[in-house]
């Protein structure tokens, strides 16, 4: 490409920013508007705290040290208006249940499944002798297969649960259209069932990413949409003026997803070079533009509401949407940094992954000043001690993220499992980590059933958390120094085989910790489905002979 | 903000520019790249290969696109010069691959043209390569008590050997290894080749 396009093209993005900003500043979005951070609180709700998987025990000690902070102070005066609306809440989250249920049924086997093929996947780096006498069974295909399970199973079935059940809550209504979501998510289970059929069969499109047989997606493409039709009805029947920032990223992220995969997908179009620039253009939006936006709306709408106290900056949320819709969608090219790929797009890409720490600071810097003083809740709260760790965790992985793409960085991690290491930071580590939080606060609200053994959920906590830990670190130290070795040209390529194979064995050791954890959640998950154990928040509808013990209106 | 409108044009808005940036600008760069002069068109059993390639996920531990001299020692390791996007002219889809579990695998083929080396290696990488992670594909390969006379017998070290059965490739391995020795692009490109 020749300079004058560049600049021209420049120009017409410089332009096209400018126009934006001005045109935000003339709309007052920049203004301080701290009533649409409290969007989230029912009336006279801030300074009462919720978290529906905490004990009585926990409740109270997570009231006690958000009243001591006195960052949010209780207005007494509305409290008969406050009975009321939450009343009305209650119903609403009735009206999401099977929906949400559905979905997270789906993410937890998916969960599970994806957890054994990565590990199956980890075993055989180490040891290559490992189940090779079946082709399904071949490192190329198990890997595929845990890759799939987990991008198009277990993360975007957490996500639309979660999404679905959050959107009544900050909309102030009733889910509308459910049905649909639920033909949506059949629709899905199937292509997927499909496309991971194919992939062990050896029929596959050949992209990372984008493995799944093109005929089969579109039964994914078809799912996809209809999963978002209840987000149309729900927000034409809301009853709030204003639209909380979570409804931004959840909004955008669904609208998002299915154009990124139509474009990924379309058959006999993209070619060569074009191809890869293509997917990793898709590899790397699915990650920013969907999985993130979702996490990222999860921890704007959970946290505030588990401390009852409104978002510290409300504007800081708004500039980290608008930062991250308009840098995220252009840093794939990363992904080819020293490939045969046009020089201007490695280095646009490069330019963008840096401007991401833009949002990124914007979203750290208002979690912590909105948590500031009440960190202690994390030690009541089990959903906060997910989702702030969670959220910790993409800021590591962006600002990781952002360095990676610098072509130093880059030389040496590319091509190696320093990046593994990173991709499971973002999807794991802050993805993953926030929609368990989720989960553990949205399940008791959809079964009306409390979590039957408080101790699992501390022990998955800490199962998956060293796990993980393990996992990144000796992930990342083995695959920087493959990389060292693969650029010392004294060095035979054996070399950077043979350095990473005991941090290779850390992994698998990490992987397997990281899947007791999810076992532990799943037989946890299941107990609450059958309604095993005490309930204190609803009616019993099996097991009818115990007496469930109903709690007070607040925070119940 | 307080209309869904707004923030779903504004959503979409960002998304076109980066599709725009990231998939149509190198889609209309790049759709009249020709190719070299010396780069052939597979051939049927080479793309056959590739499929066996792409249904195994070779791509998830070897690139093909070795990186210029000026960025690592690529070069120096045989693995050919700095591609340039003509060489993948003929790649649908493209396997340029994210990983380097095993070696680059552009000029394969011109570092070891050898069918049988490349049979025995897929069947037991280990005879081969000491240390190697590679998996093993015996499923390439059927063991018999005896040969027929159009059976491509594959020769193992003898400790790798079964005892008093031969291993003899399948199509698939033969297409395979039709592909892997064909992935050769020493030949000359022009210096500006490169895009800007």
């Amino acid at each position: 490409m020749d300079t004058v396009t560049i600049l021209l093209l420049t120009f017409i993005l410089s332009v096209t920013g400018l126009g934006i900003f001005i045109w935000s500043l003339r709309r007052n979005m920049f203004d301080e508007n701290p009533e649409a951070a409290g969007v989230i609180f029912s009336t006279g709700e801030i300074g009462h705290i919720e978290d529906p998987s905490a004990t009585a025990a926990q409740k109270a000690g997570l009231q006690k040290t958000v009243a001591d902070s006195g960052t949010a102070v209780v207005d007494p005066s509305l409290a008969g208006q406050l009975k009321v609306e939450l009343a009305e809440r209650l119903e609403a989250d009735q009206s999401t249940a099977f929906v949400v249920f559905t979905f997270l049924c789906c993410a937890i086997v998916w969960l599970v499944l994806a957890s054994v093929f990565g590990l199956i996947s980890s075993i055989k780096l180490h040891d290559p002798e490992f189940l090779t006498q079946y082709a399904w069974l071949t490192f190329g295909r198990t890997r595929t297969l845990h890759l799939n399970m987990v991008a198009y199973g277990w993360a975007p079935m957490a996500a639309f649960g979660v999404a679905i059940w959050t959107l009544p809550r900050l909309l102030k209504t009733h889910l509308y259209g459910g049905r649909f979501a639920i033909l949506g998510c059949m629709l899905w289970n199937a292509g997927l069932i499909a496309g991971l059929g194919s992939i062990a069969a050896g029929i596959n499109d050949g992209l990372e990413w984008l493995e799944i047989p093109w005929q089969v997606s579109v039964l994914i493409v078809l799912g996809g949409a209809l999963i978002a039709l209840p987000l149309v009805f729900t927000l034409q029947n809301r009853k709030v003026d204003h639209l909380y920032v979570s409804i931004w990223y959840m909004g955008a992220a669904l609208f998002w997803f299915p154009v990124l995969y139509l474009v990924g997908k379309i058959p006999g179009v993209h070619f060569g070079v074009e191809q890869a620039t293509m997917n990793w253009w898709f590899g790397h939006n699915v990650l920013g533009l969907y999985y993130t936006p979702i996490a990222l709306a999860s921890v704007y709408y959970f946290l505030p509401k588990i401390i009852g106290r409104p978002i510290q900056s409300y504007n800081l949320s708004l500039i980290g949407f608008w930062a991250l819709a308009f840098f995220y969608g252009q840093v794939g090219g990363h992904h080819l940094v020293g490939g045969p790929v046009p020089h201007w797009l490695i280095t646009l890409s490069i330019v963008q992954s840096m401007m991401m720490i833009v949002p990124v600071l914007a979203f750290s810097v208002n979690q912590h000043l909105t948590m500031r003083g009440n960190f202690r809740t994390m030690v009541y709260s089990p959903t906060l001690r997910f989702i702030v760790l969670g959220a910790m965790m993409y800021t590591l992985s962006s600002v990781q993220g952002s360095f990676e793409a610098l072509r130093s960085v880059s030389t040496v991690a590319h091509f190696t499992h320093f990046t593994v290491a990173h991709a499971h930071l973002g999807l794991y580590g802050f993805f993953s980590l926030v929609m368990f939080g989720a989960m553990y606060f949205v399940m008791p609200r959809v079964m009306s059933w409390e979590w039957p053994h408080p101790k699992l959920i501390v022990l998955h906590f800490w199962l998956v958390v060293t796990g993980f830990g393990i996992y990144f670190v000796t992930l990342s130290i083995g695959g920087w120094l493959q990389g060292l070795a693969m650029l010392d040209a004294s060095r035979p390529f054996m070399d950077s085989v043979r350095v990473t194979i005991p941090y290779l064995e850390g992994r698998s050791v990490g992987g397997a910790i990281m899947t007791l954890g999810h076992l532990v959640f799943a037989v946890h998950f299941a107990l609450m489905a059958l309604r095993y154990g005490p309930s204190r928040v609803g009616p019993a509808l099996l097991h009818g002979k115990r007496q469930p013990v109903v709690q007070a209106a607040v925070g119940a | 903000m307080e209309s869904e409108y707004k923030l779903l044009s504004g959503a979409m808005v960002t998304l076109a520019l980066a599709t725009a940036t990231l998939v149509v600008v190198p889609y209309m760069q790049l759709s009249d790249v020709p190719p070299p002069e010396g780069l052939k068109p597979y051939t049927e059993a080479q793309l056959r290969g590739r499929e066996v390639y792409i249904a195994n996920g070779c791509v998830y531990c070897h690139s093909q696109q070795p990186r210029s001299q000026s960025q690592a020692p690529d070069f120096q390791r045989g693995w050919g010069r700095a591609p340039v996007a003509g060489d993948y002219y003929y790649d649908h889809p493209h396997l340029l691959g994210t990983m380097r579990t095993g070696p680059d695998l552009f000029n394969i083929g011109a570092r070891q043209p050898s069918v049988d080396w490349n049979l025995g290696h897929l069947y037991e990488p280990r005879a081969y390569v000491p240390g190697s992670t590679m998996p093993a594909f015996p499923f390439l390969f059927k063991l018999k008590d005896k040969a027929d006379a159009d059976d491509k017998v594959v020769n193992v070290p003898p400790s790798y050997a079964p005892s008093g059965q031969v291993i003899v490739a399948t199509p698939q391995a033969l297409d395979l290894v039709e592909y892997l020795i064909g992935l050769d692009h020493t030949y000359p490109v022009k210096p500006n080749a490169a895009l800007r």
